[in-house]
Formats: C-alpha cells, structure tokens, sequence
C-alpha cells in the first residue's frame, strides 16, 4: 500500500474546516486544463508519447517553487486499492485512477502533489492543474494556480490558439481551461425544497451543480458542487468573480432557509437531526448513502447549535474516511460489502465517541 | 419574426440582456448573433455538446472536412464517437466548425482570458519533436497517406 504520511497534510488540509465559511462551504477547488504542444492528446496518444510527456512535466517541475517539496505517484503502477483511496481523497480523477469503465488505466497516468495543489498528467487533458482550500476561498485558490500554471508554461510550451485559446480534448474545456468548484452544504434549501429554484437559477447564469466527486456524480448528503458551465469567451478572473458572487447569494439563501425552518418546524428539525446523530452514534452497519445523509443531518444540527462539542473538522474527516477505501486501509485487507457497512458504523460511532462525548443539546 | 440586426433572415436567438437595470429583448439571427457572440450572453443549453454532437450525427459531414487531422489524423466521425479531438491541430483542421461549435457550446468563439506565448523551444525539446514528426512521417509513408506525408514533411523542413 501507498504511504499516504508522505503526503504534506495528507493532501487534505483543506479538510480542518479553517477556510471561511467552513460551516457551508467545504472546500474550493480550481483546475487548469492544459497540453503540451507536440504530443497527440492523451486519448491519442501511444504509450511512448505519454511517457514522453510525463517526462518533460517532471523535469519542468524541478525547478517550481511552489512545488520544491512535491511527492508524486505513478498511479498506472499502483493497485486497485491505492488509487480508488487517491479518488476518495479528490486527489485524483476517476478517469486518471482508472476506475470508469470508459476509460481503462493508461500507461504514463501520474499525479505530483505539492502543498494544497496538484497536477494530474495524462487524465484527459496532458496536465489538470489542481489547486485546493478550505471553506470559500476561490481568488485565494485561483491565484496560488495561476502562479503555479505560468511557471510550468514558461518552461513546457502548452498547445494555444490565438482564438481558442489552451487547447483541450474536449471543447468543453478550450480557451482558458479553467474550472472553478465549490463544494457547499445545502440540507436547508433541501428541506424547504427551494433547492429547484436555486439549482435553475444557476443553470441560467451559465453555472452548474454535480455531486461529492464532480462530473457524472449524484447529489449525496446535500453535498453540491457548483462550478462554472463555459470556459471560453471570459477571463478567467470574470469567471471566478462572477461563480464566487452567485455562491455568496447561494449560501444567504441557505442561511435564510436555515432560520424559516428554525422558526416553522422548530422540534420536528431538532428531533430529526438528534435521530441522525443517535443513528450515526449507535449503528452496526451503515451503507455510504446512509452515512453522509445522516453525517449531513449532524452537521446542520452543528450549524444550528443544537448540537455543541463537535467541529466540523471532525464531520470532514467522517466524510473522507468512511469510504469504503479508506476503511479498507484502515484495516490492513480488501473487505466486502457486508464488512465495509460494518467497519464504516464502527468507525463513525468510534469517533463520535471521541470527539464528542460531551455532545449535548 | 425577422433579425433585429439585418432584418433579412429569420430570428432564432433571443437574447434578454440587463443593462442598467433595464431589460432588453432581442432577436437575432444565427449570422448575426455569432457576429455579435462577444458581446452578448447567450443562455446556455443544458447539454450543449451531446445536442450538437446528435446533430452533427444527423447531417453528412461537409465535403471541406471528410478529411482527417493531418497530423494526428482524427475524423470528424472519431470526434462524434468520443467527443474529443485528438490533438490541438485539429482545432486548426477543422477551422470552420469548430467555431460554430464552440459558439454552441460556450456562447462564444473566441478566447478572452490570458494571453500566452510558449517558451522557445530547448534543443533538447526540438530534437524530441523532430523524432516525433520523423516518426509519423515514416508511418504515414508505410500506409501510403501521401497527402499526410507532404505536411509532416513540411513541418519537419520549418522545424529543421
């Protein structure tokens, strides 16, 4: 197995909830889709030609600062069970893991993680710059990339058409490559069913919304990632501002939605998340499903203040290590179905009693 | 209902545009609206890409572009099959529709974020891509893709 110590924070600093709005708001993310010019796209490229790319982003990297202190995974190299752990941590790609059926692991599929950033090579595009934080941070997110994405170009020449702009696989991705995400908890707007109102607003600002793990993935505890729809025709800085706008209104009508439900349905909320909390303290078995839809019902009850003596980073760890993966690891064996249910309700009930023994409404 | 623009052909977008708080309704042509694609924000169809891909599936491709990427050799079949391109020279191979196409599935044609200027290549990277262009040259000969095979040796006469 992978020595994931090695990595600076795990690679998930962003879990310890210090961003701001760390209550509503996961994490931020930013991503660069770039390739290097002279090599056919990863899709149609021959093993050589990925390695050759692979090699030239390595040796460009040695002399980036921002990435002096990196570590870096072969991930065509390593096992079943080591990558899906990188997808569970965000870490890397479904398709650079080799976990989506359409698109089988591919010689030269790498990752180099630096301190809150990492670069993919060989997903879709050549180079997926990947830039992280904690709570509501896109300018913080976006710049530390930016930096970083200049650096490498100065020293690889990315593929740019004066009109297109960064050339990418899909056209979905060309002009400035960027997309920009943010995870946030929506359980209010969920209760109150303003969420459609909410979600077909932003289709018509041009944005859009995925699940937990982006493109292709379902809604799952109230967990919504919402990012920008086009990547040509603005400046990057355009489509930041304007994401980071819409979500600012996004989580006041959370917020809002959170008071209605206090004042309107006072005990019938504060029963139903005690029941989440009890379900999650005491159960032998728990389905992942399950898990994050009671995990969302505590963390509401956290943002409501029922519930005292329990942070949020300790709910961000839940979410990260009760996947199936990370239990796996933590147990030193693959494990089955019924076996993963079972140490996923250990786990969570574990830390409960750790991390809140005192909890109390 | 006729263009607001050129009052010749037929409106088929239809913008709504705030601009100091007043609400603006136009109706464009397609010709018009893409002339205009900059400055207007045209609301985004849910799946723009399948939409357009299931439409290009539908049409025969036009005789300008039944041919393939010179350099990677993608068709315009293998894009509708995956919808990727294979390498960025296809943008330039297939010019005219991928302007239209990105015009669907963005709003707009053209890049208006930073500018970028590749570093000159090393000797090191330039022998790299010469191999590499020497490389497809040799294939491309062995099948006989003789239209192929001027390009690449043009490129490779440039580069050395």
């Amino acid at each position: 197995m992978i020595d994931l110590t090695l990595l600076p924070d795990g690679g998930i600093r962003w879990l310890d909830a210090s961003g701001p709005r760390g209550d509503i708001v996961l994490s931020t993310r930013v991503r660069l889709a770039r390739n290097v010019e002279g090599f056919a796209f990863t899709g149609r490229a021959r093993d050589g030609e990925r390695l050759r790319v692979l090699s030239q982003v390595r040796g460009a990297l040695g002399g980036i600062e921002a990435m002096r202190d990196h570590v870096s995974f072969r991930v065509d190299e390593l096992a079943l069970l080591d990558r899906t752990l990188l997808h569970e941590r965000h870490l890397v790609s479904k398709e650079l893991a080799g976990l989506d059926s359409q698109h089988p692991l591919r010689s030269g599929a790498a990752v180099f993680l630096g301190d809150s950033l990492g670069i993919m090579v060989n997903e879709e595009d050549h180079l997926r710059l990947q830039s992280m934080r904690s709570g509501f941070a896109l300018s913080q997110a976006h710049s530390a990339l930016d930096r970083i994405d200049r650096a490498l170009g100065d020293r690889l020449p990315y593929s740019y058409h004066p009109d297109f702009g960064f050339l990418t696989a899909c056209p979905t991705n060309v002009g400035t490559g960027l997309r920009a995400s943010v995870l946030i908890h929506l359980p209010g707007l969920v209760l109150t069913k303003e969420i459609t109102k909410v979600l077909a607003g932003l289709q018509q600002m041009g944005l859009t919304y995925r699940g937990l793990y982006g493109e292709g993935s379902e809604v799952v505890g109230n967990f919504f990632q919402i990012s920008n729809q086009t990547t040509l025709g603005s400046a990057e800085e355009e489509l930041v501002s304007k994401l980071h706008g819409v979500v600012a209104y996004v989580i006041e009508r959370e917020e809002e939605a959170r008071k209605v439900l206090l004042r309107d349905a006072g005990y019938i909320i504060e029963d139903k998340l005690w029941r989440a909390y009890g379900t999650l303290r005491y159960a032998r078995s728990l389905t992942f499903d399950e898990a994050m839809n009671y995990l969302s019902g505590v963390r509401l009850a956290v943002g409501l203040k029922l519930v005292n003596g329990l942070s949020v980073y300790t709910l961000n760890k839940l979410l990260i290590f009760s996947q199936a993966a990370h239990l796996a690891y933590a147990e030193g064996r693959s494990l089955s179905e019924t076996e993963t249910n079972l140490a996923r309700a250990r786990f969570v009930r574990t830390t409960l009693e750790r991390e809140s023994g005192t909890a109390v409404g | 209902m006729l263009c607001d623009q050129c009052g010749e052909r037929d409106a088929s977008v239809h913008l709504t545009t705030i601009v100091d708080n007043e609400v603006r309704q136009q109706h464009l042509c397609e010709k018009c609206a893409a002339e205009r694609g900059v400055e207007t924000t045209v609301a985004v169809p849910k799946h723009p890409l399948s939409v357009f891909l299931h439409e290009a599936q539908q049409q025969a491709a036009p005789s300008t572009e039944s041919g393939k990427c010179t350099i990677c050799g993608t068709t315009m079949g293998d894009f509708r099959s995956t919808g990727r391109w294979g390498c960025s020279h296809c943008y330039t191979a297939f010019e005219p529709s991928m302007r239209e196409l990105l015009r669907r599935v963005h709003g707009h044609a053209k890049h208006a974020g930073r500018p970028y200027e590749p570093p000159p290549p090393t000797l090191d990277e330039r022998s790299t891509i010469l191999g590499e262009l020497k490389d497809r040259l040799r294939r491309a000969i062995e099948n006989e893709q003789f239209e192929v095979a001027a390009d690449l040796r043009d490129k490779i006469r440039v580069m050395e």
